[in-house]
């Protein structure tokens, strides 16, 4: 089993009508995701990629019975969108959508509260359980079915790691981009949670970077869950450009989280593996699962 | 998007911040003109850089009377001004800030910012404002308090006066602040903030409160909602590459050292440097392309790249992705070695979608390449290029 996904999962997407939207649903299924329906306000009754086209997700789900959504909408609207599928009880819900604005953020968080929503994102790569569905816009080709699973702030990194583990023969059982945004939906912590409640997930890669405290949140839930499964991490910006700062504020709410080394360190002391470099994650998992080192 | 002083001033004058009066000058005829509009004593002359720690570096000073304004004001204008918070080189001083002198009581300090781990809005308050406030909290010398705070509506004025209560407000200090906390609220998600810091918030001796300084920024993703803030962007502060490349669909940061670095996503643009830093090379540069780049945007970006003379060699690391494949990436490098007419040893690392059109993009634009299987090796190699070593 993967995480998040399977085979009944049904997929709407909101948004679909656009240049992305389209795009991306022809090529998820391709992939053979069941995608059921698209969303777009004042182009219900259409018809688009041969799927139907609903004014309302809440429609869309009652229609087609989609339990999962992925999001293309544009900024402007994006964060009413989501507030849309929470409340229309859809249990997973992918965005894709680059720079909403920070606010809006916090209002989709306000709207999951108490929610059954799962939300994944904003500027997510989205979730890709190979062999089964993929719901999101990663290149495929190098996925393999398998056991390992991939939790990443990074796109292109999550493409690489890919590429790596199946390079050591490793297969993967569910890929999750929890969003570059600094406010967004499931959490490293939350994803680490579930593939260790996934009997098919042998072991998981967490691949974080500077900035933000989730690396030192699921470093403290790793020392506290003490996982049998190997759990390799990677953390990038070591040697990042230094960020001006401006006034305190920072610094006071980060309570001085956010340096890579020190979320390295952190994950190392909590028992994770650190990849040595970015090029050595696959051969890193690889070790672990065989029990070396 | 960083604010100035005087902007974030007069901005949230609108909603209820009170401020000491002052005005803005360019030169130093304008800073004395203000000074004898102010026609009061103490007064201040404040550099507008978009960097706080000024007071330290001298950026801040209070004088005495308009002709000491203007003498003030002429040794900071055109000067750069280096403090804790900018690089070292400083940043020029295009404006001056000229405000009356506030008989301060005692000094609060107060932020609104998005707490990360709660992901809501939340402000915080010391008793006490001034520099290092982080520093000093750590050591345990100073209590800040929190609170977090609703952005769809106001927020609950019993906890609003708790929260100032246990920064020392009492009577109608108190009841002023619970308003100047709700304004700045409203402010924070009317107009899209990223930061509003307060330091100091003065209490004067008659206990009014005025801010002093204050810090602020928006959210750049939400400008599309408020063209009025746009034009607020100072353009000849924020360096010219970061602005340029931008609007080109990059993030760019220059370095100082001597290999250019082209890859996809900030993930992996990280993990470059972290590899050719460990390789013991020196990148020139942090360079993000983004998914929606098209090769245009992404040949601006390496002109940007190609116009540093201090640059030995390319390392272009790209693992194609859903959103962006290489023979774009790859396009956007021909296009801009063609333009430049720069001739430098490139080593590519090119996986994922579209690897084999991105080399022969690369062969067809007569790019020299050293091919790599690996990003480790990739960044060895160039390492050692940079170096002179091959």
């Amino acid at each position: 089993m993967a995480i998040l996904l399977d085979r009944d999962t049904r997929v709407l997407c909101q948004g679909m009508t656009g240049w992305a939207g389209s795009h991306h649903v022809a090529q998820m299924i391709e992939y053979g995701t069941q995608v059921v329906a698209g969303v777009t306000p004042g182009k219900g009754g259409r018809t688009h990629l041969g799927l139907p086209v609903y004014d309302r997700v809440a429609d869309a789900r009652s229609e087609t019975g989609a339990n999962a959504s992925i999001v293309f909408v544009p900024p402007v609207n994006a964060a009413a969108a989501m507030i849309e599928a929470i409340e229309a009880e859809i249990p997973l819900v992918v965005t894709v959508t680059e720079r909403v604005p920070v606010l809006d953020m916090v209002r989709v968080r306000d709207a999951l509260r108490g929610s059954g929503t799962r939300l994944v994102g904003a500027n997510s790569q989205g979730v890709l359980a190979p062999g089964i569905c993929k719901l999101g816009v990663m290149a495929t080709g190098s996925e393999r079915p398998g056991v390992v699973g991939v939790v990443s702030r990074s796109a292109s990194l999550t493409s690489e790691v890919v590429a790596q583990l199946t390079e050591a023969g490793l297969g993967q059982s569910t890929t999750v981009g929890v969003g570059g945004d600094p406010v967004h939906g499931m959490s490293m912590r939350d994803c680490l949670e579930l593939f260790l409640a996934d009997d098919e997930t042998k072991g998981v890669v967490l691949i974080g970077e500077i900035g933000g405290f989730e690396e030192e949140e699921v470093a403290d839930f790793i020392a506290q869950v003490r996982p049998a499964k190997p759990i390799v991490s990677l953390v990038v910006g070591i040697h990042a450009p230094r960020e001006r700062r401006m006034g305190h504020a920072g610094a006071l709410t980060s309570g001085g989280s956010g340096d890579a080394a020190a979320k390295a360190a952190a994950l190392e002391r909590a028992g994770a593996r650190i990849a040595a470099s970015a090029h050595l994650v696959g051969r890193t998992m690889a070790e672990a699962l065989s029990g070396g080192r | 998007m960083r604010l100035h002083e005087f902007q974030a001033k007069r901005l949230l004058a609108d909603y209820g911040l009170p401020t000491p009066r002052g005005g803005v000058a360019f030169t130093p005829d304008e800073a004395e003109a203000i000074a004898r509009d102010l026609a009061v004593s103490p007064l201040a002359v404040k550099a507008q850089v978009l960097a706080g720690d000024r007071l330290q570096a001298g950026g801040v000073r209070m004088v005495q009377g308009p002709a000491t304004v203007r003498s003030a004001a002429a040794s900071m204008l055109g000067q750069r001004l280096a403090t804790a918070q900018t690089e070292d080189e400083g940043l020029i001083v295009r404006r001056v800030y000229v405000e009356e002198g506030v008989a301060i009581a005692r000094s609060l300090y107060l932020t609104l910012l998005i707490d990360l781990r709660t992901a809501g809005l939340i402000v915080i308050g010391s008793p006490e404002g001034g520099e290092g406030i982080e520093e000093r909290e750590r050591r345990g010398d100073l209590r800040c308090e929190r609170l977090s705070l609703p952005v769809g509506g106001p927020a609950d004025r019993a906890e609003l006066s708790g929260f100032l209560g246990r920064l020392g407000l009492e009577g109608a200090t108190l009841e002023r602040g619970c308003d100047l906390v709700e304004g700045l609220r409203r402010a924070f998600v009317e107009l899209d903030a990223s930061l509003i810091e307060i330091n100091p918030l003065a209490v004067t001796t008659s206990g009014e409160l005025k801010a002093i300084d204050v810090k602020m920024a928006v959210d750049d993703n939400a400008l599309f909602r408020h063209p009025e803030l746009a034009s607020l962007r100072d353009e000849a502060e924020a360096e010219r590459m970061k602005l340029s490349a931008h609007r080109n669909q990059l993030n760019f940061v220059q370095l100082d050292g001597d290999i250019g670095i082209v890859s996809n996503g900030a993930g992996l643009g990280l993990a470059t440097l972290d590899m050719v830093h460990r390789a013991g090379g020196r990148p020139a540069n942090f360079m993000d392309i983004r998914t929606t780049a098209r090769s245009l945007d992404i040949a601006h970006g390496f002109a940007l790249l190609l116009d540093n003379p201090k640059i030995r060699t390319l390392l272009m690391n790209v693992h194609g992705g859903g959103m962006q494949s290489c023979d774009t990436i790859a396009e956007g490098l021909g296009i801009a070695l063609r333009k430049s007419g720069r001739k430098l040893p490139i080593v590519v690392r090119l996986a994922g979608l579209n690897a084999d059109l991105g080399r022969y993009r690369l062969a067809n634009f007569g790019c020299h390449v050293i091919e790599a299987p690996d990003m480790g090796t990739a960044a060895e190699h160039a390492v050692a290029v940079a170096a002179g070593r091959t």
